[in-house]
Order: structure tokens, then sequence, then C-alpha cells
């Protein structure tokens, strides 16, 4: 184990500023990625099943 | 914004990107592909005269010398030294025998009047300890070759 | 002997695809989430400190990994381009649509992470130098890409122009990867290649290969759930989008 305490974690020997800067927003994009790849696929999803309930209703 | 206008917008959007990637490369090749010359290269007269430039090498060991705010060392490339001058705050991983690159121009004699330090890393990494024996085992290959 | 062999093209076929992909995306999204904590724990609580860079080398371990996709994802989506061109597959387009917003995002997540690991240890968030350059250059490649696709109505016709945007600029990774090694850059040669013994201790190179892996799963993972909805989009009035069990309401 590297670190005495979590404080000595945060602080990345003076370099957490950049360390964090760099792991954070890369889990955050990557995170907000798949949410958007997820989202897509249900409103498409969506659309799909509306046109279809619209083509039956006029079937009948 | 209608359809058209976003279209427009889009296909605006795309070349710019495009053309901006297409300048780059274009500038590149006339220029910038040579981040820095070596002081073989300038002792060659392989720099530029005219405008300001980089030199890269290694900080000679045992050259830096601090007087107030100005930083004075020696770039090397173990062929050619050039000695150059610097105010300002040097980089962290600045030191004695790691490399090192310097924005600025070459005057009459020779000397060379940094406006930019920055600090160029080997690709090595390794736990301090692991470097001691490396450097320990680098010194007695040494010795025994004498 | 032709009942052992695979047929591909069935593959190719969106039908077939569709679910496929449904059923495969969960494993590798859980293979990234499992690679992504074995190599957090090495690359943060294992991996000793560096001896020029303190604990400021960490960074290695988005740095590289991010790099590395955005280079390979455009080399798999030139790939694609390439089949749809020969091929003329419907799924070959939409698989390149698929990848380049996961492409365009590790382009940035590497000059974004490079800028925050230069700063502390070079002195500039940027300079202009070949490596940084021509990987500047694949992330406005990747944004064309994206640009010029969604512009372009025809779906068909937007996959030929951008399977030639991809085709074209795929000459530039490797100039990205050989830059450090043609050119004097301020940016470090390679730490890890094929030709040489890597230059790092062992747990921090595992640390560095785990975290690959798991932005590769990730990439895989994320390009099969956008394929899934591109698909979707593309071919929703066909017969067989109407009698997936998911669409029965």
């Amino acid at each position: 184990m590297n670190w005495a305490s979590a404080s000595d974690f945060f602080a990345m020997g003076g370099y957490g500023l950049y360390v964090w800067g760099s792991f954070g927003l890369t889990f955050a994009a990557l995170a907000v990625e798949a949410a958007l790849a997820a989202g897509r696929l249900k409103t498409a999803r969506r659309r799909v099943r509306r046109e279809l309930a619209a083509d039956l209703d006029t079937q009948d | 914004m209608n359809t058209r206008q976003k279209r427009f917008a889009i296909i605006l959007g795309g070349l710019t990107a495009l053309g901006i990637a297409a300048a780059l490369i274009l500038n590149a090749f006339q220029s910038n592909l040579v981040f820095f010359f070596t002081p073989t290269q300038v002792a060659a007269g392989e720099a530029p005269k005219d405008r300001a430039f980089r030199i890269g090498g290694l900080v000679k060991e045992g050259s830096l010398v601090r007087q107030d705010v100005t930083v004075r060392f020696v770039v090397t490339d173990t062929a050619k030294e050039i000695p150059v001058s610097y105010k300002g705050i040097l980089p962290d991983l600045f030191q004695e025998g790691k490399g090192v690159v310097a924005q600025g121009s070459l005057g009459a004699d020779g000397q060379f009047t940094a406006s930019e330090v920055l600090a160029k890393h080997d690709e090595n990494y390794m736990p301090p300890e692991a470097k001691a024996a490396v450097d320990q085992a680098h010194d007695a290959a040494k010795t025994l070759k004498q | 002997m032709s009942q052992r062999l695979i047929n591909w093209f069935k593959f190719a076929s969106p039908a077939t695809f569709y679910p496929l992909a449904g059923k495969l995306w969960p494993w590798f999204a859980a293979l990234a989430a499992a690679f992504t904590l074995a190599g957090l724990w090495l690359g943060l609580f294992v991996a000793p400190t560096d001896f020029q860079q303190g604990e400021g080398y960490r960074i290695i371990f988005i740095h590289v990994p991010a790099s590395w996709m955005s280079m390979f994802i455009y080399c798999v989506m030139a790939f694609w381009a390439a089949m749809g061109l020969v091929f003329n597959t419907r799924l070959s387009g939409m698989m390149s649509a698929a990848l380049a917003p996961t492409g365009a995002l590790f382009a940035f997540l590497s000059l974004w992470t490079g800028a925050l690991w230069g700063k502390p240890m070079w002195g500039a968030w940027w300079v202009w130098d070949a490596r940084l350059t021509s990987e500047l250059i694949l992330f406005f490649l990747y944004l064309g890409y994206i640009a010029l696709t969604s512009a372009i109505d025809d779906p068909r016709r937007a996959d030929k122009a951008g399977a030639i945007v991809s085709l074209v600029g795929v000459i530039n990774v490797p100039i990205i990867y050989f830059s450090v090694k043609w050119w004097n850059t301020l940016h470090q040669g390679a730490s890890v290649s094929l030709t040489k013994a890597p230059s790092m201790a062992t747990t921090m190179l595992w640390g560095m290969l785990l975290m690959a892996l798991a932005f590769w799963m990730y990439t895989i993972a994320v390009a099969l759930c956008r394929v899934r909805a591109i698909i979707l989009e593309r071919e929703g009035r066909a017969q067989w989008v109407a009698e997936l069990p998911e669409m029965r309401t």
C-alpha cells in the first residue's frame, strides 16, 4: 500500500489536482456517454412502438 | 432553427473541423515538425537565424548556476554544447543530467537567451529503489571498465 | 464441410445482429467494470511511486489507454468503412457510426489528460510538437466524420461519405504512433512497444494494460448499445422489428 492516510491519497504527492482532474473527468465523461447511448436506444424503441401502435389503429 | 439552417450549420461545422485538420497538417509539414534543434544541428547551421527557435538536449551536469532570478545552464547532446540563460520559473522535472527544451534566440556570442524552458522526460517508469539499483549497477560496470 | 463454415454474412444482417448485440453488451459492460476495478486497484494502490515524476505519473493509467483506444477505434472504423464499400453491407456503416462518438471522446480524453500531465511535468499545457498535433488532428477527423455523416439525410450516402473520411484519415494513425521516432518531440518515446522490453516496472505496466482492456470492453459495450439504436432508427419500419418480443405491448 502506497498511502499512509486518505488525505495522503487525495493529495497525490502534490499532484492531486492534475491526477484527479484526469481520472474524474474521464470516468464522468464515460458515464455520460454510456447514459446517452442507452437513452438513444430507449428513444428509438419508443418511437418504433408508437409507430406500430399507430399502424394497428389505422387497420382497425 | 429550421432543418435547412441546422443542416447548413452542421455542414459548416464539419467542413471547419476537416479544414482545421488539413491546416494543422500543412502547418506541421512546413515547419513545426521539428520541435527543437540539437546543439549539433545548431553548430552545423541548421537552425533558423532570423527567428526564435527551440534547442533540446540534456542539462550538463554541474552547469546549473542561479543568480537572483536568472538561471544559467549548459545544454549538451554530448557532442556540442550551448550555454543558456533564462529568467523565470523552471518546471518540476528540470534537473541536471535530464532532458530540456528551451525556446529563445541565439546571440552573436553563442549565448542562447531562453524565453521558455520545458522539461523533457524519458519513457522509463520505475520506483526510486529500482532506479537506485540501476544506477548502482551502472556505476559498478563503469568502475570495472576502468 | 460447408456446414462447418460460419456464414459471416448472416451476422451482417441487422435482423440477426440486433438481438445478438442485445445479448452481448451486458457481458462486455460487466468485463469493463471488472477490468476498471482491477486496473484502478493496481494503478492507484499497488503500483509504486515513480523515481522521476512522483505520484503525478499516475495519469498514465488513463492517458495511455485513452490514446491507444482513440487510435484503435479509428482503425476499426476504417475497417468497417472498407467492408461497407467492398461488400455493400448495411451494417458496416452503422458500426462506423456507432464507434465514432466513443473514438472522439477518447481522443478528447487523451488530449485533456495529456494537458493535465504536461503542465506539472514539462511546464506547458500544450506544445505544437508532432505527437500532440497529430493527436489533435485525429480529434478533428472524428468531429468531421460525425458532422459530415449527420448532415446527409440518406443514411447510405452518409455512410459512403463517412467511409471516405475514415479511409483517408487512417493515414494519420501511424503518423501519431511513429511521430516520437520520426521527429524531435517534447513528448516521450514509447514505454511499451512490440520491438523492445517495456521500460516500466511490472505493476505499473499491468495497471496500464488492465485499464486499456477496460476501455476496450467499455467501447464494445457502448458501441453495441448505440448500433442497436441506429438499427431501430434506420430500419424501424421493417417487418422483423415489428416481430421483436420487446415491441409487443
